[in-house]
């Protein structure tokens, strides 16, 4: 016989990130999703982001890496809480892994806590992690084409960083092409061209977070 | 290559509607995907039998049924749905290229199994 079920496979990990969702609310804590290809400058740009906004907000971080801690130990340099979750492998972070790196976070009082997912354009895209927003970063060293054969992330984000700004002298990116592919199905996203070397841009970014932040606590 | 946990998560649900039923023996099931879900039907079939094999889902194949692309132009709200290999086009009527909104692409769901 036939039945008919009609069930979101991926209703297991939706259900996590619901929970965590409904725990960030009751501590009014910001979650953001980072999700860039390898080498775009995700620990860069925490770096940055935790050095220059120490004063500001209490935040901590989630690395999620296949293998070592080098991002976490990156992080933690600057002061804030870094746990690292080893993938062994598995391509992106999901919600049960969240929940068990929050064993080694101090929720309180907390503002912001980064997930940084594992480099990869496609797979982090369809898990949710219980986070208000999506982060997507792009580096100008990469193809200006990226939110044109990645559609779903960039559809899904809040935020576009495009980092390196500086190196954009000596590489054929298109900033316009980038952006007008990133709106064509997400016209609200956020576009910020940054560059954690020179700091240029940093300020639109820091703006954001500050109205977000805001938002929540008042939410 | 998310699609091994994608067929895990698959066949605990078809585990839990085959209980839920009384059923045994599954014959076949159907996945529907929208296309904007980057699943690769190839690879979670691959990651389907290494989950089964050795299980009483052994065998069973998959059928996979894609769900086209519906957007709603921003400018004028018309439906339309992007041909193949040119997700970016502008809107059909008034020539909009930016903002529009998905309404279908995006799923991924079990939607029926065969079993007794």
């Amino acid at each position: 016989m036939e039945v008919p079920v009609v069930r979101n496979i991926l209703e297991a990990n939706d259900r996590i990130s619901a929970q965590l969702r409904k725990l960030f609310a009751q501590h009014r804590i910001l979650v953001l999703n980072l999700i860039s290809s390898p080498g775009s400058g995700k620990t860069s740009t925490l770096e940055r982001t935790l050095t220059d906004l120490a004063g500001e907000f209490k935040m901590a971080v989630i690395e999620g890496d296949l293998r070592t801690d080098n991002d976490a130990r990156r992080v933690a340099a600057t002061g804030a809480q870094a746990v690292q979750i080893n993938t062994d492998g598995a391509c992106h972070l999901d919600s049960s892994m969240i929940q068990e790196a929050l064993e080694a976070i101090d929720l309180s009082g907390l503002d912001i806590l980064f997930v940084e997912n594992v480099g990869n354009l496609v797979c982090p895209a369809e898990f949710e992690v219980g986070e208000d927003y999506k982060v997507s970063l792009l580096s100008v060293t990469e193809g200006d084409d990226k939110p044109e054969k990645y559609p779903l992330l960039f559809a899904e984000s809040a935020v576009m960083l495009l980092n390196k700004t500086d190196l954009l002298p000596y590489v054929d990116f298109d900033m316009a092409r980038a952006e007008r592919f990133a709106r064509a199905l997400n016209k609200d996203i956020a576009v910020f061209p940054v560059s954690c070397r020179s700091r240029e841009g940093l300020g639109a970014w820091y703006d954001w977070l500050r109205d977000k932040v805001r938002e929540k606590k008042n939410a | 290559m998310h699609e091994m946990s994608i067929a895990q998560s698959l066949v605990a649900i078809i585990k839990e509607e085959m209980e839920k039923h009384g059923l045994t023996r599954l014959h076949a099931v159907r996945v529907c995907h929208g296309r904007l879900a980057a699943l690769v039907p190839e690879a979670l079939s691959f990651a389907f039998e290494a989950c089964t094999l050795g299980t009483p889902l052994e065998g069973v194949q998959l059928e996979m049924q894609d769900i086209p692309i519906v957007l709603r132009c921003s400018q004028c709200a018309t439906e339309f749905s992007p041909e193949e290999g040119d997700l970016f086009m502008p809107c059909p009527k008034c020539g909009e290229g930016l903002g529009h909104e998905v309404l279908q692409g995006k799923e991924l769901y079990l939607d029926n199994i065969e079993a007794e």
